[in-house]
């Protein structure tokens, strides 16, 4: 009976911390802060390494501008389904929930879609990792950007089973939150990377 | 409690992030901006403004994601700190090589 009460209370309370702030969302905070470090190191690479080689293709040369445009939007729109989704699950609307974290993972993935075609595209055109200097800097950065987005859908597509499962209620809303800032994050460096390699060429 | 935890408690259970309506016009905004960075980018009598007018864009669109949509407005201000103090360093990481390197 005493441990029903506890497992009850854990549930229903936030737990104490010296600071009065939830440890699992600092910690995802400094996490974020570090992955600022690790994408500002690759985009580093990327503009030092810019305007250096001797053969093509040149980003002026392959770089598609509406496309990504779609693509930008897309993940733009990916961020206001995740928000939504986030309120929802606030509320106690499981269904909301569920429709939103679908939607936020299906944008997701069709962002990855576009990926995968660009790079596709890209390589038809004779751009490969070994290219040159752009084909390398260019693809480890957007790859390991694509590579998070995907770690991103599969977390979308986790929740979307807890909440189809009923294991999403209010309470859990942190567990949303959580991936919400993620997302985020993912979305505004994209924002960087949409400006600094495929605007400023 | 104090003030700080009493902020920190209020905003951590979500009563304080903004509304749906709220958060459709922050995505109007960032839709407009990423429209009008486009279009900036074709028109050839911004060549010279060019790279001011996308950073500062690129810059505002970051800026409402972090705060609207990522909550640092209405969160505790320790989230902040922990997220802008790594990107400011990761910005002058930037500049320092682009200026070791004689691309600045």
């Amino acid at each position: 009976m005493a441990a029903v009460a506890v497992a009850h209370s854990e549930a229903h309370e936030p737990h104490h911390t010296s600071t009065g702030l939830n440890s699992r969302k600092m910690v995802f905070w400094a996490f974020l802060g570090s992955e600022c470090m690790f994408f500002g190191s690759l985009i580093a690479t990327y503009l030092v390494y810019k305007g250096r080689d001797s053969i093509g293709p040149h980003p002026h040369e392959i770089l598609n501008i509406p496309f990504t445009s779609v693509s930008a939007f897309v993940l733009l729109m990916s961020s206001l389904t995740m928000v939504l989704a986030l309120a929802a699950v606030q509320r106690g609307n499981n269904k909301g929930t569920k429709i939103w974290l679908a939607a936020t993972a299906l944008l997701g993935m069709m962002f990855i879609g576009g990926q995968v075609y660009e790079f596709s595209q890209f390589f038809h055109e004779g751009l490969k990792l070994q290219t040159n200097l752009f084909g390398c800097s260019f693809f480890v950065l957007t790859g390991f950007h694509g590579t998070h987005v995907t770690v991103g859908v599969i977390w979308l597509w986790t929740l979307f089973v807890l909440a189809s499962r009923g294991k999403l209620p209010t309470e859990k809303a942190l567990d949303v939150e959580i991936a919400g800032l993620y997302w985020h994050f993912v979305d505004v460096v994209w924002i960087a990377i949409f400006t600094l390699i495929y605007l400023l060429q | 409690m104090s003030d700080h935890t009493t902020h920190a408690a209020h905003t951590e259970g979500g009563h304080g992030h903004p509304g749906a309506k709220q958060y459709l016009g922050i995505a109007i905004v960032l839709t407009l901006i990423t429209a009008v960075e486009v279009a900036v980018f074709y028109v050839p009598a911004m060549k010279g403004m060019l790279v001011p007018t996308l950073l500062s864009l690129s810059a505002l669109k970051f800026a409402l994601v972090a705060m609207f949509y990522m909550h640092l407005k209405f969160d505790h201000r320790l989230f902040s700190w922990l997220f802008v103090v790594p990107m400011v360093i990761a910005t002058f990481v930037i500049l320092a090589l682009m200026k070791l390197f004689g691309r600045w």
